[in-house]
């Protein structure tokens, strides 16, 4: 059974406090607990947090189901996610995807056998200037990137 | 040639830190702004003909002016979910110059005597979210935020919001949603924001770029101003160049400015050997122009209406002759399905049927009725929604077909691209080739 941990409870208690309302802390809630669960959120996380922040489930699903970065489905260690937009599809977006695809043996949205990535095209994500860009979990933007950058990420992600 | 009015200190690395701020002027507007009377702001804005960046172009001291007069707790938002494609510029801007915005909101604040602001950045902008917050707590060190701000007896607090990953929050309403711990779908209007938003009280929701300019009016006067763009789009605006140009990025220019010159002179022009066959003006939901129509552009909200297009969020996209149409209206309709929020049937069905037919031309099962049947059902989702939605998928679609119709033709009777040759594969959001059955 999934349980926040005391520091992630602790920043949830913080963000109920934070805002006008009790539900502007879902969103903040569901980023802490997505973490603590490698990277997707569970019935059972939907469960804690619920219990946790005395917010009904279905609010919480509610949110949960509409954003595209909270994941309802297991990832591998390291999300990668290719924009493939109208900028980064003209600069090779999809050619990339289809590559790491192949290269790693999954479709996308899939999780490679050994657990480490899972791949999926992404919208517009604001850096339509140093196309073709990526975003790995929640972190800062890779740009520019091609083949070689792809290989080379691979090799370094363990 | 770039006007450097909002971008001047962007190439120096310190201005995004407070103190290299203040030492190019930074918060020195503050004072100068509580020394005026809130509706004397509010006036001079208007006299500016500031607009908003953020899509609508909508006046922001008349917007500002809407807030009801009865005593309740206003709110200001501003809207850094930067997601039209095509857009980066918001960015740029709260990643160089987070303090400019600062600034810009609590006189925006003060003007619309707001006790409490928040800016909705896009969750995936995690360095821009931390830049921000970074500002905010370095103003609030400063006393430039909290109580009794520099003993002008206003009080603001300020605080970062992270969307998740929804293009449509980016509406007004759809982001008072979203902020309010919902899902992000838009509501019905009137009512309003301004009279009633967050958490139903008055709300005033602008975009970054909108909320920085008041800084500017504010040191300037309306009347500089109103000295760069034209009569009726005044101001410089920064546009976020993307696609076949050699040197692609932000650049902020008077508004009015000529798309020609944007292309040759700011962007480096084509790659060698390229003509230009298209440009996008405004961000994925505006009508597409051809290379024709392209050249005797201006950038400004009339001159690209009288174009049958807008200027929308200042994203400008160029397409060369390499690129199949047919092919960038699938991406732009793949974008539009996945993120209309469901609540419409025009829009929720109608961007996946675009999105379908598109798909079934591309991998060679386009039938000739089909062309019109795009057509057909774009015309159908045309103004019949909560929000701009649906408009955002149906006016590049009928623009697409209408302005290279050839394309589409010719994709239908030979199962593959005028442009490449090829069949061009493409995949929906679930890594599955798409087909649709007839």
């Amino acid at each position: 059974m999934f349980q926040l941990s005391v520091e992630g409870k602790k920043k949830v208690q913080e963000y109920l406090q934070r805002y006008e309302t009790k539900r502007s802390a879902i969103i903040p809630a569901l980023y802490i607990a997505q973490q603590e669960n490698s990277g997707w959120v569970s019935p059972e996380v939907v469960m804690n947090l619920s219990q946790v922040m005395d917010i009904p489930m279905a609010h919480i699903n509610e949110v949960l189901t509409f954003y595209t970065m909270f994941n309802k489905k297991p990832v591998g260690r390291h999300h990668i996610q290719i924009c493939t937009n109208v900028s980064c599809a003209m600069a090779g977006g999809h050619e990339l995807a289809d590559y790491l695809c192949e290269k790693l043996g999954v479709p996308d949205g899939e999780i490679t056998k050994d657990g480490r990535f899972t791949i999926s095209r992404a919208e517009c994500l604001g850096s339509c200037n140093t196309a073709p860009v990526i975003q790995i979990n929640i972190e800062d933007y890779i740009e520019n990137v091609d083949k070689i950058k792809l290989d080379q990420l691979v090799n370094e992600l363990k | 040639m770039e006007i450097k009015l909002l971008t001047e200190h962007y190439d120096k690395s310190d201005f995004k830190n407070i103190e290299g701020y203040k030492k190019l002027g930074g918060y020195e507007q503050l004072s100068k702004a509580f020394k005026m009377k809130p509706k004397e702001i509010i006036d001079e804005v208007k006299a500016s003909g500031l607009r908003g960046r953020g899509g609508a172009g909508f006046p922001t001291g008349m917007k500002w002016s809407f807030l009801p007069e009865n005593g309740e707790t206003r709110y200001l938002l501003c809207n850094a979910d930067e997601g039209e494609p095509g857009t980066f510029k918001d960015r740029m801007m709260m990643e160089k110059a987070p303090h400019q915005l600062i600034e810009g909101m609590i006189i925006s604040g003060y003007a619309i005597q707001s006790p409490k602001s928040y800016i909705y950045i896009r969750g995936e902008y995690t360095q821009s979210i931390r830049t921000v917050e970074k500002a905010i707590r370095e103003a609030y060190d400063a006393g430039f935020l909290g109580k009794n701000i520099l003993g002008s007896g206003f009080s603001h607090d300020m605080d970062v919001y992270s969307g998740a990953g929804a293009y449509i929050c980016g509406e007004e309403t759809g982001m008072i949603s979203s902020l309010e711990g919902k899902k992000g779908q838009p509501k019905l209007k009137p009512p309003f924001p301004a009279v009633q938003g967050y958490l139903a009280k008055p709300t005033i929701v602008n975009n970054v770029e909108t909320l920085a300019a008041v800084k500017y009016i504010i040191r300037d006067g309306a009347a500089a101003y109103k000295k760069y763009g034209t009569e009726k789009s005044a101001g410089t605006k920064l546009f976020s160049v993307s696609g076949d140009v050699l040197k692609p990025g932000n650049f902020e220019v008077p508004l009015g400015y000529s798309l020609k010159d944007l292309i040759e002179k700011e962007c480096g022009g084509l790659k060698p050997g390229r003509k230009l066959k298209a440009v996008i003006p405004g961000g994925s939901s505006a009508p597409v122009l051809t290379a024709e129509e392209s050249y005797r552009a201006n950038m400004d909200y009339e001159s690209l209406a009288q174009l049958g297009t807008m200027l929308g969020s200042g994203a400008v996209i160029i397409i060369d002759d390499s690129r199949c149409m047919v092919d960038l209206l699938n991406v732009i309709l793949h974008f539009y399905h996945h993120e209309s929020c469901g609540q419409c049937t025009p829009c929720r069905e109608g961007t996946g049927w675009l999105e379908n037919i598109v798909s079934s031309i591309m991998n060679g099962r386009g039938r000739p009725q089909d062309i019109d049947l795009l057509d057909t059902v774009a015309q159908n989702m045309k103004g019949r929604t909560i929000c701009a939605l649906s408009d955002a998928a149906a006016l590049p679609t009928i623009s697409f077909v209408q302005k290279f119709r050839d394309e589409f033709e010719y994709y239908v009777r030979e199962g593959r691209s005028k442009v490449t040759g090829k069949q061009l594969k493409r995949y929906n959001n679930r890594g599955h080739n798409v087909e649709m059955q007839h």
